[in-house]
């Protein structure tokens, strides 16, 4: 099996989840080219042919312009399978590619099995088994699914590619999320509320239960979203990454986005009322309770030591 | 301005799934069913957009059985003007690009200006739907979206991407958008405007009129993933929990010493 990899770069450098579409490629046991628009500054450890265009010519994002680029690439290389991340940028891209090449898309792939491929399905609470129809497949690989055994190595032998296709958006720039009071990823002890704590006014427990402890409160997504705290303590792929000996997360389901900044933690304690939530996929205890319950008893025990 | 917003009706993701009789799929029944997250802040834009201008028609579209006449009327609660339902007791067993064709289809020489759709749907997942029908209609789009301003005929939008960065993409009209979670704060229907909702239009259109392709790819099973285990799992009475609970931290943590 042949597979055209498509790696990816932001802001100047390669993104180390390029490496994960290596390790997928070798646990595939298939031949692989990679595609990149980036910069000679900063190209993969990689040992293969490296079909290469300039970000400083097409821009990082551009998704006419490195659709017709990888299209031209498809059509010399002929792979059977195209390889993004299911990130950002492969999540926008893939479905111009797929629909070009009249390939079929399986999205967010965590696995091959038997040549199916396995993707999760209802926030990882199943999981489901995916067969092309197409002589093409276009996949996306979910973050951390697939990782080299060693470091990445290799000198990659570079194909400059060019197109002058337009450029249907424009992109204006890269923007920083202000950055906030606290650093959660030197926080030590760490409690989490989730959209489980139903209400604003209950976070106050959740900052209580990490007062105790001597930590730091955090949140998943929902609870940010609804400004029912700031963002910068979000813990996730859109917030931040920490890996505290103690992480209690508190009324959260365990979506794969929340996992991917918080499984480094040492120690987990997840606090829900759904027993089959996928949080207990990663926690050390899974205590199924209300949290308005359990939460305020555990800070008085808690306090009373 | 014409806008159209699709949205997809899902289940409840704290619900207890089983995998139905043929394996292929969770079984439909005894679930709660709501509107796909993300489609709501799809719903929320398209109004707020249509408050901007003045002038302008938000159509809500949805493919699926008689059940998601529900997420149509929230969504005309929201402020949408007309529903269309295409009928369709399979939908559940279709891939995004059969889904992607019957809304291109839809869509296709009735001159939408904009159209806004979820980033992906919480039980699918496949985050393609949205730019599918752009590069079907031959739009410009831009997907995750967490800001979104319109002005002289341009769009400018801010992408998330991973890690506290965001794009900033303009594009002319007509385009597609795909939203994420937190672009703006959907507003709950008020009772007036449920029972306003209720004369809107809701149109009826046979899935069969609109799907010209056939499926690229097939789910062959569905299951439970194994459980990793490891993990002890505490129930009952919140005291003996507690108490256990510490126990363990006491055990294996250093964090009580
Ligand atoms: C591109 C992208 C990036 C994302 N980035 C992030 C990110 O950085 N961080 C992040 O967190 N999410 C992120 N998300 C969102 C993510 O997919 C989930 O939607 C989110 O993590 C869900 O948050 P939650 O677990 O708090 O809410 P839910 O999934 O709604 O879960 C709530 C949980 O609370 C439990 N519960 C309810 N009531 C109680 C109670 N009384 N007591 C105890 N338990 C209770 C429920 O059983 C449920 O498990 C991202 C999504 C996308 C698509
Ligand atoms: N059955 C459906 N009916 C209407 N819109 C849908 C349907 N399925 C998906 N969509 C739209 O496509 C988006 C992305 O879905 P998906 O590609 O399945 O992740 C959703 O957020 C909806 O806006």
């Amino acid at each position: 099996m042949k597979t055209l990899l498509v790696g990816e770069y932001r802001d100047g450098k390669l993104l180390a989840s390029t490496y994960e579409l290596v390790a997928f490629a070798e646990k595939l046991g298939a031949d692989s080219a990679m595609f990149l628009v980036g910069s000679e500054s900063d190209l993969p450890r990689y040992n293969g042919t490296l079909y290469f265009a300039d970000s400083s010519k097409y821009s990082e994002f551009n998704p006419s312009a490195h659709k017709q680029l990888l299209l031209d690439v498809i059509a010399e290389e002929q792979p059977e399978m195209i390889v993004f991340s299911h990130s950002s940028y492969g999540w926008d891209l893939a479905p111009r590619v797929a629909l070009a090449l009249k390939a079929a898309q399986v999205s967010e792939v965590i696995d091959v099995v038997d040549g199916h491929l396995v993707v999760p399905t209802c926030n990882s609470k199943l999981r489901r088994d995916v067969k092309a129809k197409t002589a093409q497949t276009v996949v996306t690989l979910q973050g951390g699914a697939f990782g080299l055994s060693g470091d990445p190595s290799g000198t990659a032998t570079l194909v400059k590619v060019e197109t002058d296709a337009p450029a249907q958006v424009e992109f204006a720039g890269y923007e920083a999320v202000e950055k906030g009071g606290v650093d959660l990823s030197k926080a030590e002890i760490i409690v989490s509320a989730g959209r489980g704590i139903g209400k604003p006014e209950n976070l106050e427990m959740i900052a209580n239960l990490a007062e105790s402890l001597g930590g730091e409160y955090g949140a998943s997504r929902p609870v940010v979203d609804a400004e029912w705290t700031e963002h910068h303590r979000q813990v996730g792929t859109t917030g931040q990454t920490v890996s505290p000996k103690l992480y209690i997360a508190c009324g959260i389901s365990g979506a794969i986005q929340h996992l991917a900044g918080m499984k480094k933690s040492e120690f987990v304690v997840a606090i829900n009322t759904d027993k089959d939530a996928p949080i207990g996929e990663i926690a050390d205890v899974l205590a199924v309770a209300d949290l308005k319950e359990l939460v305020p008893a555990l800070t008085e025990k808690i306090k009373s030591l | 301005m014409k806008i159209l917003v699709c949205v997809k009706q899902v289940p409840d993701m704290e619900s207890r799934f089983k995998v139905n009789a043929e394996g292929q799929w969770y079984d439909n029944s005894d679930l709660a069913w709501r509107m796909n997250e993300y489609d709501e802040y799809a719903i929320e834009q398209a109004v707020q957009l249509k408050e901007q201008v003045g002038e302008a028609d938000v159509t809500v579209l949805t493919i699926g059985s008689d059940r998601v006449k529900e997420p149509i009327k929230k969504a005309l609660a929201m402020g949408c003007d007309r529903g269309v339902h295409v009928v369709d007791d399979a939908s559940f067993a279709k891939d995004p690009f059969e889904i992607a064709s019957i809304i291109a289809t839809f869509a296709r020489d009735k001159g939408f200006d904009m159209i806004f759709t979820g980033m992906q749907s919480q039980d699918r997942g496949s985050a393609q739907v949205g730019v599918l029908v752009a590069e079907m209609l031959d739009l410009a789009s831009i997907s995750t979206v967490v800001e979104f301003a319109y002005e002289n005929g341009q769009v400018t939008a801010r992408r998330e991407l991973e890690g506290g960065l965001k794009a900033v993409v303009k594009a002319g009209l007509p385009a597609l958008v795909t939203c994420q979670l937190g672009l703006n704060k959907p507003r709950y229907p008020t009772l007036p405007n449920i029972m306003k909702a209720k004369k809107k239009e809701l149109l009826s259109v046979e899935v069969a009129t609109l799907l010209q392709v056939d499926a690229v790819q097939e789910t062959t099973r569905m299951y439970f993933p194994e459980k990793k285990g490891g993990g002890i799992v505490l129930e009952g009475e919140v005291g003996n929990i507690v108490n256990e609970v510490v126990n363990i931290l006491k055990d294996k943590t250093g964090v009580l010493a």
